[in-house]
């Protein structure tokens, strides 16, 4: 009995904290669009967070806003283009493909052929190269070395 | 031959340019998509006057400032005695958004607060604050007490103040506080210029 009074009385700060973590809507389903909609969302106060993640003022309203945009029964795509309408690009995570950003996104594929055509280019004239004749005295020792006759201060040399 | 030694040192001040020209960039700047773009709407209370509201329509015609502040913003008291200067001979009206003035004080519980009592409370607030921070230099300001005009606006910081031209029209933003440099840089050939075109 004791035992079972001290379990209840561990999980009681438990069952207060998740009390106070109640979601904002009743709806699920509705909270679970919000919030991966807003995941994609930069927030404009703390740059490097989605408006899902920071708790900034500004991004709660931004998440009250899409809330109440879906409630109204517009789609992602009406969402994000009320939001790029006020806030530009910049609240996109993913930039969109156009003139502006057309070096963001072809940029590395770029500098990637770029790359590899040098490095080709570097290859195929290394295995072009000629390698200069021998001179005379090279021949000597390259002969003396292949008959097994060269000196061994020389081989040792080498 | 010897060229071919100096190309590390080319790619190294080619970077070095682009990086330093990127310390120079500010990213908390986000340029506003509303510039060339009409005002958008609104119609609510003013400040001051009880039972009068403000319209971006009832100031047609004119060039004129759209300054968002609220009591509980920092900077604001900086750019304060600017815009009050400013304001003493100023070619054009600065109309004051109060943003957020009683829910955006993070100090503040409103949770169950009515709109009445919340407007009530703001007036408070603000003209307060306008006394105690040397005067009120705009000619009127909204009260958008639920920040819902300044998303309208693509506001996320204050200050913020906005330059509209004869027919509505955004044609500049000005992020953070403004000073007596900018003002007299940026701001006011801006305003010379929107005049003369009309």
């Amino acid at each position: 009995m004791r035992r079972l009074a001290l379990v209840a009385a561990l999980l009681l700060p438990v069952a207060g904290h998740a009390g106070e973590a109640a979601p904002v809507s009743d709806d699920p389903a509705l909270e679970e669009r919000v919030m991966r909609l807003s995941h994609d969302l930069r927030c404009l106060v703390c740059q490097n967070q989605s408006i899902a993640e920071s708790n900034a003022p500004l991004a709660v309203d931004l998440r009250n806003q899409v809330r109440e945009q879906f409630l109204a029964g517009k789609d992602e795509a009406a969402v994000v283009d009320y939001l790029v309408a006020r806030y530009g690009d910049f609240v996109l995570y993913l930039p969109p493909f156009k003139g502006t950003t057309l070096l963001l996104w072809l940029g590395p594929g770029l500098l990637l052929i770029a790359g590899a055509g040098w490095l080709g280019w570097r290859l195929r004239r290394r295995v072009r190269e000629v390698p200069p004749p021998l001179s005379a005295e090279e021949h000597a020792r390259a002969t003396a070395l292949l008959d097994g006759t060269a000196k061994p201060s020389q081989e040792s040399r080498s | 031959m010897k060229a071919k030694f100096l190309v590390p040192l080319f790619i190294f001040l080619l970077l070095a340019g682009f990086l330093g020209y990127g310390l120079k960039l500010n990213p908390r700047e986000v340029p506003s998509p509303l510039i060339g773009k009409a005002a958008p709407t609104f119609r609510v209370p003013q400040l001051q006057a009880e039972d009068k509201t403000i319209s971006p329509e009832d100031l047609k015609g004119r060039v004129w400032l759209l300054n968002v502040w609220a009591s509980w913003c920092i900077s604001c008291r900086y750019e304060h005695p600017v815009l009050v200067e400013f304001a003493r001979n100023s070619p054009v009206p600065i109309v004051g958004l109060n943003y957020k003035e009683v829910r955006g004080d993070g100090a503040l519980d409103v949770k169950g607060l009515d709109p009445a009592a919340e407007l009530a409370s703001a007036r408070l607030r603000a003209r307060q604050w306008l006394v105690e921070h040397g005067g009120d230099p705009y000619m009127v300001s909204a009260v958008d007490l639920d920040g819902r005009i300044g998303i309208d606006y693509g506001v996320y910081g204050v200050p913020e103040t906005f330059l509209i031209d004869q027919q509505g029209v955004i044609r500049y933003k000005h992020i953070g506080p403004i000073t007596r440099e900018s003002l007299r840089d940026v701001l006011l050939p801006k305003i010379a210029e929107l005049q003369r075109a009309s």
